[in-house]
């Protein structure tokens, strides 16, 4: 019985290789009836799974042994508790809206690329449920490089598109650099304790010397750097919206760019021993949370605001793992989900509603004919940007409240960026929902509401962005925190002083709703017009050109790189391998040229050379005692 | 008479073979040189037996040193064989190029 748990990687795997084998003879409908209903069975699965493990212990699947040498053994073993159990209704669930918004967003595909599209997600899919569900590090770690992989290939998905094989590239490269530490602290973990299980690992964990935890951890937080995003590997995350828009939403948003946080989340009883790890953490968060929202707020791409915002959402939840909230940060996680994933479809269905326009400055006014996928935007934007009551007004709150016990300025930081979060988010919705359309008449004529596959994900979307976070109200609002109360047999909840929480509480709700009143009244001064340059000047187009750090990489790694690498080619492969290989050639051949000149045809010089070698061979013969003798004192 | 007459003898014979071998251009006197090679092996052959006869006494005829005198006809019959059937080749050679000189053998097509 227990093990059911396997079915949930099981269905997407077969609906990857179903619509992978047969992409050429399968139908659109049936390719995204295959790709949808794998994840909903897995979805429904994981909902058994869910209602199974509540309150209960967790426990481990063993399926068959993966690695078996001597006394050294890691096993193919699915981990299932509350917190594994979490993520698959967040994979499964958000994955089958994603699945079947995706059968509409991508009509326009000819079927064997509609099929391969599904299998490429149904892979994806697999290889996240793979992340969350693996006992131990290693498997883990296989499930890391799928979706890696998978994100390569759906970011890279229409592939006669150069600038579009760049981004993929990119994107897989930068996630290398990540996994390398990952796979150091594999190593690291291997060579210490001879186990990669979660279990063990966390029993043995003080056996380790304190120079043993933080550089496990250490490493460990940069394979969560590249997938997840922070400073110093964001820069894939943005370009990585080359892909389709639903992709970005269920990759790019909802589920595999908070693998890292899993991970953290996960190995929080390694996090807590290690002060430093868990300072580097908060603070490489809050300074991601801070950058990305600056650069976010200038951007003039629908797609890439998003990015920005993802980038920075997932810095508050690594400010949250940093200051020992754990829980938090997986709530927030939960609550992310929801509204980035609700308003990546939106933009998707504003870029379809647009013929693929994505520039904000040519869009405007929208809420006349797009009214479904306007109103769930909003509520998408009211969420991210803390509206009272929703679930990113919960889920952020926590996380400030968090910061605030830890430190002070933090504090003051993370609200600084939970402001700018609010102000480009705010920015957005004026200027592609309300104001003018600025676009061309052709737009403006084709703009139409999306088909009802993609409006009612968008609906369920929203209703969960608007409630999603009861499940953790605070007490002070009158509500109980269900879902620490749910994950605490994993993950311990931060414990906050009860008499101030309740007041800070408060003051929290009336400065967000000033806030936001503040910031609500400025923007729509500013961007609900009908004219909008979207050119800026000065500090606004440092900010628009994202700090020039993908300048910055390459003038300092990519283009020294290149250059190595052009060194190598010319120098050390032409002329020192090549020339050595083809060296031995020609001398080769220079040698027999020479050595050919002796087969003259002269009998004579036959006969001398018969001669000379006699002599020489007798001469050898009856001195060979002193020959040896000779050669033995030389070496 | 010492052996060492006979080995210098012999030597002499020997080298004077190879040089002519190695220097004349005349195919009949390389030829003849050959023969004086082959005949100072010969003379060697003889002049050991000569030595070691009767060393040994109460051994057989032939363990006692008789055996190389006997090699000797066995060589210089060969070497007649070997003669005829290499002065036959230099009639050939004579008849095609019309001299004997081994420098123009340096094809061996035409």
């Amino acid at each position: 019985m227990n093990s059911i748990v396997s079915l949930v990687p099981l269905f997407p795997l077969l609906g990857f290789l179903i619509n992978g084998l047969f992409r050429k003879s399968l139908s659109k409908t049936a390719a995204g009836i295959i790709g949808s209903g794998a994840v909903l069975l897995s979805f429904i699965i994981s909902v058994y799974l869910f209602s199974d493990i509540k309150g209960n212990e967790g426990y481990i699947v063993n399926l068959f042994d993966f690695i078996n040498v001597a006394s050294f053994k890691i096993s193919f073993a699915f981990q299932v508790d509350q917190l594994s159990v979490l993520f698959l209704l967040i994979i499964t669930g958000i994955g089958f809206l994603i699945h079947v918004y995706s059968t509409a967003y991508m009509k326009e595909e000819v079927p064997a690329d509609f099929a391969r599209y599904f299998a490429y997600l149904n892979l994806f899919v697999f290889s996240m449920l793979l992340l969350v569900l693996g006992a131990n590090y290693v498997i883990m770690f296989i499930g890391w490089e799928g979706v890696g992989l998978c994100s390569y290939l759906l970011i890279g998905y229409w592939f006669s598109n150069t600038d579009y094989n760049y981004a993929a590239k990119k994107a897989f490269i930068m996630n290398r650099i990540g996994d390398l530490g990952f796979l150091l602290a594999i190593f690291w973990i291997l060579g210490k304790l001879g186990t990669a299980t979660y279990s063990e690992v966390f029993d043995l964990r003080n056996t380790l010397s304190e120079t043993d935890i933080t550089a496990i951890t250490l490493l460990l937080f940069v394979g969560a750097c590249g997938k997840s995003a922070q400073i110093p590997l964001y820069t894939w995350l943005p370009d990585a919206m080359a892909g389709p828009t639903p992709v970005s939403a269920l990759i790019h948003a909802a589920t595999m760019v908070t693998a890292g946080v899993y991970m953290i989340a996960r190995s929080n009883v390694l996090y807590a021993m290690s002060e430093v790890s868990s300072d580097v953490v908060a603070v490489v968060g809050l300074a991601t949370a801070i950058l990305a929202g600056t650069i976010a707020l200038y951007q003039n791409d629908i797609k890439k605001v998003l990015a920005y915002s993802t980038v920075s959402q997932l810095g508050f939840m690594f400010l949250a793992l940093g200051v020992g909230a754990y829980t938090t940060g997986v709530f927030h996680v939960m609550t992310h989900a929801f509204f980035k994933a609700l308003m990546f479809l939106g933009a998707g269905s504003v870029i379809h509603a647009m013929g693929g326009e994505q520039d904000i400055t040519k869009m405007g006014g929208l809420y006349k004919k797009l009214p479904k996928t306007t109103w769930t935007f909003v509520i998408g934007v009211l969420a991210i940007s803390g509206f009272p009551f929703t679930s990113g007004f919960i889920s952020k709150d926590e996380i400030l409240i968090s910061v605030f016990e830890k430190s002070q300025v933090l504090y003051w930081f993370a609200v600084f960026a939970a402001v700018l979060t609010a102000a480009y988010m705010f920015r957005l919705m004026w200027l592609v929902f309300f104001g003018g359309f600025r676009g061309t008449h052709e737009q403006e004529h084709h703009l139409h509401e999306s088909p009802a596959a993609m409006t009612i994900p968008l609906i369920i979307l929203a209703i969960l962005a608007l409630v999603g976070g009861f499940v953790q109200l605070p007490e002070a609002f009158g509500g109980k925190e269900y879902f620490n109360e749910f994950l605490s047999p994993v993950v311990p909840a931060m414990s906050h002083e009860g008499s101030s929480v309740a007041t800070t509480e408060y003051y929290m709700l009336t400065g967000t709703v000033i806030g936001l009143a503040v910031i609500y009244f400025l923007t729509r001064k500013k961007f609900a017009v009908s004219m909008f340059e979207g050119v800026y000047t000065g500090v606004k187009k440092f900010l628009a050109d994202k700090w020039y750090i993908d300048e910055l990489y390459d003038a300092f790694i990519v283009n020294p790189l290149n250059a190595f690498a052009g060194f190598l080619k010319s120098v050390v492969e032409r002329s020192g391998i090549d020339g050595l290989v083809n060296g031995v050639g020609r001398f080769v051949n220079y040698s027999s040229r020479q050595v050919r000149l002796l087969q003259s045809g002269q009998v004579g010089s036959y006969i001398l050379f018969m001669v000379l070698s006699i002599t020489v061979f007798f001469l050898v013969f009856w001195n060979q005692d002193n020959i040896a003798h000779f050669l033995t004192n030389i070496f | 008479m010492p052996i060492q007459y006979y080995i210098a003898l012999a030597s002499c014979l020997f080298c004077i073979g190879v040089v002519g071998v190695l220097t004349r251009r005349n195919a009949i006197i390389i030829f003849m040189c050959i023969e004086l090679m082959l005949n100072a092996v010969n003379l060697l052959l003889v002049a050991f037996s000569k030595m070691s006869f009767g060393a040994h006494p109460g051994a057989s005829e032939i363990a006692a040193g008789t055996d190389a005198q006997l090699f000797v006809f066995f060589i210089m019959v060969v070497a007649a064989a070997e003669v005829s059937v290499g002065l036959a080749i230099i009639v050939m050679m004579y008849r095609n190029i019309h001299s004997v000189d081994i420098n123009f053998l340096n094809r061996l097509k035409n």
